[in-house]
């Protein structure tokens, strides 16, 4: 080695690659108020938009009267589905394969529902112009009962598909019924669960509840009539799709749409639908010749954009008398409210649910699902979640409780007798997955250990003795979760929205002086994007990460990708990623070759510069190729250092993880005081440490919050009861715990640097852990299922049917 | 409606508004002054994303008129440091990782800058107890408490060495 060059350590550090806990090269805007959202964009000569809300869950719209409203200084339009039905755009495709109105059509279907657009010069006088119309309603019934929505004399809620037999997945067997997914087989479980040893039956609700990022929905709508383009910045999980449906649904061409994500505040799912409010947006543009926005307030947010969840899941799982799973059968029954608006991959109306037998060798399993329309919001999204796998690690973490319970078995022990054994992967589960990669036992042991298992359940066993005689009011819980996530959609031969494959992207420009570009077709809500990406280049392609930049959500700019939602983007786009560095490596390696004078193969890759083999004193740096490519002229190779990766993944991800939360219950308030919670995660190979450890914390915290107290409730009229950040549970720093983390590294053999994804495991293991914590405190007293959220009052409701009370 | 001129003072200088007399302070101090570093996360007072400083306490903008403020002495996000000398609140929540999506991050280091004026040397309860008007929805806090501690920690170095 040439003097003059570093150690190889010393110059792998200097790049912050792979594995370096960098710090994010975001704060510096967000630590100084510099960030970019939605609401901060100011055009000139921009007006505002509101909307006029149903506050009936379901009636008839008799006649809107706009006069008074166009009276209101300061207003400019009102438009109503009349408006828009011209443009056919009163209604819009949802990413279910169903429509949505974008503004009420004749009739309502959900408190909040948009009825119609008030255009104003600021947000003052549109709340004014709000205020002003006037909307004759007729109520009609309601449903908020999934399970009562069949009825022969149930109200038919969607008349515009009333006489359709056929739905988007399937036959329709009930005006207010979606749909029917299968997964598995029916017969062989029945047959199974007929002869088992023991059969264990419960039904588990996973209650409606909403992502509820910090930043609410909106978007800028900006139409130069000029040009005949059309700009919108918004809250886009997925731009480049908000693109593509623009596109169809308008009839203006996709090349005159750009459709830009500047800085967004927190997604976890809420952001990736389409809302009247972006249609509104641009329509008003359209209409007025000005740009127009739209930001809805955190009640619009919460009562009419993109919940999650609300699945209640019958399940039935059976069993050898020692404690080996034959089999599994669940059927769901799906609320989606008024329009299926849930955010699933197409040929998966319920998502990824059918990951529903876990971590657990279960060889025989069958799975139904039945999508319902109720007088609630639309949505269906996946709420921090890969497509409904944390309704199915709740499920499946449950359902392995209620069967410890009644083998009176250790729910620890019965879990490490069905894990999937490390030398059984990739495994193929019964509901049709390949699991790529695992070993379970080994970060389950680690995480009981760290815990102290054993002491533990003495110590609870002391607690219900103590409980007993009278010392105490205080039960003790352990909460055990083992999640596997499914996550990294996905292989386009299986999933697509709206028939856009899900593969994404990546296009790397190398600067002359060696510094770069890339763009990605995700986009970042607070990952990090910018940070972890630039970390993967850094060490494919041997340039310090400070020296790229990296930019996404700019349609104009960006290339194609499906965006950033269901904990793709390190297995999708951080694959293409890597792809798209090692393209870069390969040029080089031909223009190196060239400079040093050698063949091809006669030089290798050294971290930050080709070698020539056997003389490393020869070299060239990735910095001195990266000129080279800009003014030598080199036979045989284009000009310029460029590359762009579309990456279509071979399979999912599949990472998983150990979760533990100790949890005191007082009996007579029903408070609870989280004493300890250990989150072991195998997220396969880690970027950026500190950033996996970010997203963990963040995780649990929003898990914590949907277990204890958070969600989306609804009275027997269909008023929403929780629209305001007073009923809708968000914890504060108060209730928030400490957490403990811990990994093992298990990587993806089909990922380019073997990379799973973390960003929402936390969230899916989160919930089983905080929820089996409650359960197993009342465990020792006939506790089998009790339902989410464990707010103070549910607990003690437990209680008092215990008979701790008395 | 008719406006009405309002005078404050914002991160050190001198404005005349001329606003109606509904405009909250987050609305003059967003859209009329461009000072978009705190945010609009509830409307309610529940979240905290809107905080400033002013006259020396914590307030959520979101809840106050802007006809309020009226000579008023406010600091918000852009006034506590500047690119080359940032607070260090500013710092210490990049280095403990204080941040993901950045849309309460202003909010919540104005609160913290309060926070530690009023309590120099909080215990990590206080300071749990001390941010708990201010939501963030990525971190999950433990961060957040964190790098409050820390910056603590340093401002009071930095007094004794002064």
């Amino acid at each position: 080695m040439n003097e003059s060059t570093p150690p190889k350590e010393e110059r792998s550090a200097a790049l912050s690659g792979l594995g370096t806990s960098r710090k994010r090269v975001e704060d510096a805007r967000f630590t100084q108020g510099k960030g970019n959202y939605v609401d901060d964009i100011k055009l000139p000569g921009m007006l505002f938009g509101d909307f006029v809300r149903s506050p009936y869950a379901h009636a008839r719209v008799k006649s809107i009267n706009t006069e008074k409203a166009m009276a209101v200084p300061g207003v400019h339009a009102v438009l109503t589905a009349a408006d828009l039905a011209p443009l056919s755009l009163h209604w819009m495709p949802t990413l279910a394969g169903d429509k949505q109105m974008v503004l009420a059509d004749g009739k309502v279907l959900f408190q909040a529902q948009e009825v119609a657009f008030v255009v104003a010069d600021d947000r003052y006088a549109a709340a004014d112009g709000v205020a002003a119309v006037e909307v004759e309603y007729e109520e009609l019934p309601v449903i908020v009962d999934p399970f009562k929505a069949e009825a022969d004399d149930a109200p038919v809620l969607r008349e515009d598909i009333a006489d359709q037999k056929e739905g988007a997945h399937g036959p329709r067997r009930h005006p207010n019924h979606i749909f029917t997914w299968e997964s598995g087989d029916l017969e062989a479980t029945e047959a199974v669960l007929a002869e088992a040893d023991v059969v264990a039956e419960e039904m588990i609700y996973y209650h409606r509840t909403h992502p509820c990022p910090l930043e609410t929905c909106g978007s800028v709508a900006s139409m130069d009539k000029v040009n005949g383009k059309l700009t919108v910045w918004g809250t886009f999980q997925a731009p480049h799709a908000v693109r593509t449906v623009a596109s169809l649904i308008s009839g203006i061409a996709e090349h005159n749409i750009r459709i830009i994500s500047p800085d967004i505040g927190g997604g976890f799912g809420n952001k990736v639908g389409v809302y009247p409010g972006y249609i509104c947006s641009i329509v008003a543009s359209i209409v007025t010749g000005v740009p127009v926005k739209w930001v809805e307030d955190r009640s619009d947010n919460l009562m009419a954009t993109a919940f999650a969840r609300d699945y209640w899941m019958k399940g039935r799982i059976s069993a050898t008398k020692d404690g080996k799973i034959t089999g599994l059968h669940c059927h769901t029954t799906a609320d989606h409210g008024a329009f299926d608006a849930c955010a699933d991959p197409t040929k998966f109306p319920a998502g990824f649910m059918n990951i529903c037998t876990g971590s657990y060798d279960i060889p025989t399993a069958y799975l139904a699902v039945d999508g319902i329309y109720t007088n609630k919001a639309p949505g269906g999204v996946a709420y921090r979640c890969s497509f409904r796998v944390t309704e199915a690690a709740y499920f499946i973490e449950r359902m392995i409780e209620v069967l410890a319970i009644k083998l009176g078995m250790d729910a620890a022990e019965l879990r490490v007798k069905n894990f999937i054994k490390k030398e059984q992967f990739p495994y193929q589960s019964a509901l049709g997955w390949e699991y790529d990669s695992g070993d379970y036992h080994t970060g389950w042991e680690k995480a009981l250990k760290a815990v102290g298992y054993e002491d533990l359940r003495t110590e609870q066993a002391e607690r219900v003795e103590a409980f007993k005689r009278g010392d105490t009011r205080k039960l003790l819980g352990i909460g055990l979760s083992h999640f596997t996530e499914i996550v990294g959609a996905g292989p386009v031969k299986n999933c697509d929205i709206l028939g856009l494959g899900m593969f994404d992207s990546c296009e790397i420009r190398i600067h002359p002086t060696g510094s770069a570009i890339a763009r990605l077709g995700t986009i970042s809500q607070g990952q990090g994007h910018a940070t972890t990406f630039a970390q993967i280049l850094a060490t494919e392609i041997g340039s310090p990460a400070e020296d790229i930049t990296l930019e996404e959500g700019d349609t104009d700019t960006a290339p194609y990708g499906l965006g950033t939602y269901g904990s793709r983007s390190t297995p999708v786009a951080g694959a293409a990623t890597a792809m798209a560095g090692r393209k870069i490596r390969a040029k080089a390696q031909m223009i190196a070759a060239y400079l040093l004078e050698v063949h091809d193969n006669d030089i290798e890759w050294d971290v930050d510069r080709f070698v020539v083999k056997g003389a490393p004193e020869r070299f060239k740096t990735m910095k001195e190729i990266a000129f080279a490519s800009y003014n030598q002229a080199i036979p045989g190779v284009e000009p310029g250092l460029e590359a762009v990766s579309y990456y279509d993944p071979p399979n999912m991800t599949y990472p998983f993880g150990s979760y533990i939360c100790v949890m005191e219950i007082d009996v007579d308030t029903g408070t609870t005081e989280i004493r300890q919670v250990f989150a072991l995660d195998d997220c396969g190979t880690r970027i950026n440490p500190m950033i996996i450890e970010g997203q963990v914390h963040g995780g649990l915290t929003e898990a914590l919050a949907i277990a204890m107290g958070q969600e989306i409730a609804y009275d027997e009229q269909g008023n929403v009861t929780t629209g305001t950040l007073m009923d809708f549970f968000i914890p504060t720093a108060v209730e928030t715990p400490n957490y403990q983390t811990d990994y093992t590294v298990t990587p993806s053999p089909h990922h380019p640097i073997g990379a799973k994804g973390v960003g929402e495991s936390p969230n899916v293991g989160g919930v089983p852990a905080f929820s089996n914590a409650v359960h197993d405190a009342f465990r020792a007293f006939g506790l089998t299922q009790s339902h989410m959220p464990h707010d103070h009052w549910r607990i003690w409701k437990t209680a008092e049917s215990l008979g701790l009370h008395d | 409606m008719e406006k009405m001129h309002v005078k404050m003072t914002v991160n050190g200088k001198n404005v005349d508004l001329l606003t109606e007399p509904r405009t909250l302070l987050i609305h003059a101090l967003r859209e009329e002054l461009g000072i978009t570093g705190p945010h609009v996360g509830c409307s309610s007072s529940h979240c905290g994303a809107c905080t400033v400083d002013m006259n020396g306490m914590s307030v959520k903008s979101c809840t106050v008129f802007a006809a309020q403020a009226e000579g008023a002495d406010i600091t918000t996000i852009e006034g506590l440091g500047t690119p080359d000398a940032l607070h260090v609140l500013q710092e210490m929540f990049k280095e403990h990782h204080g941040l993901q999506c950045g849309y309460c991050t202003p909010g919540m280091i104005t609160r913290a800058y309060r926070l530690l004026q009023e309590n120099p040397a909080p215990t990590e309860e206080q300071v749990r107890f001390g941010i708990a008007g201010n939501l963030c929805r990525c971190t999950g806090y433990q961060n957040i408490v964190k790098a409050i501690l820390e910056a603590a920690a340093k401002m009071n170095d930095m007094k004794e060495s002064a």
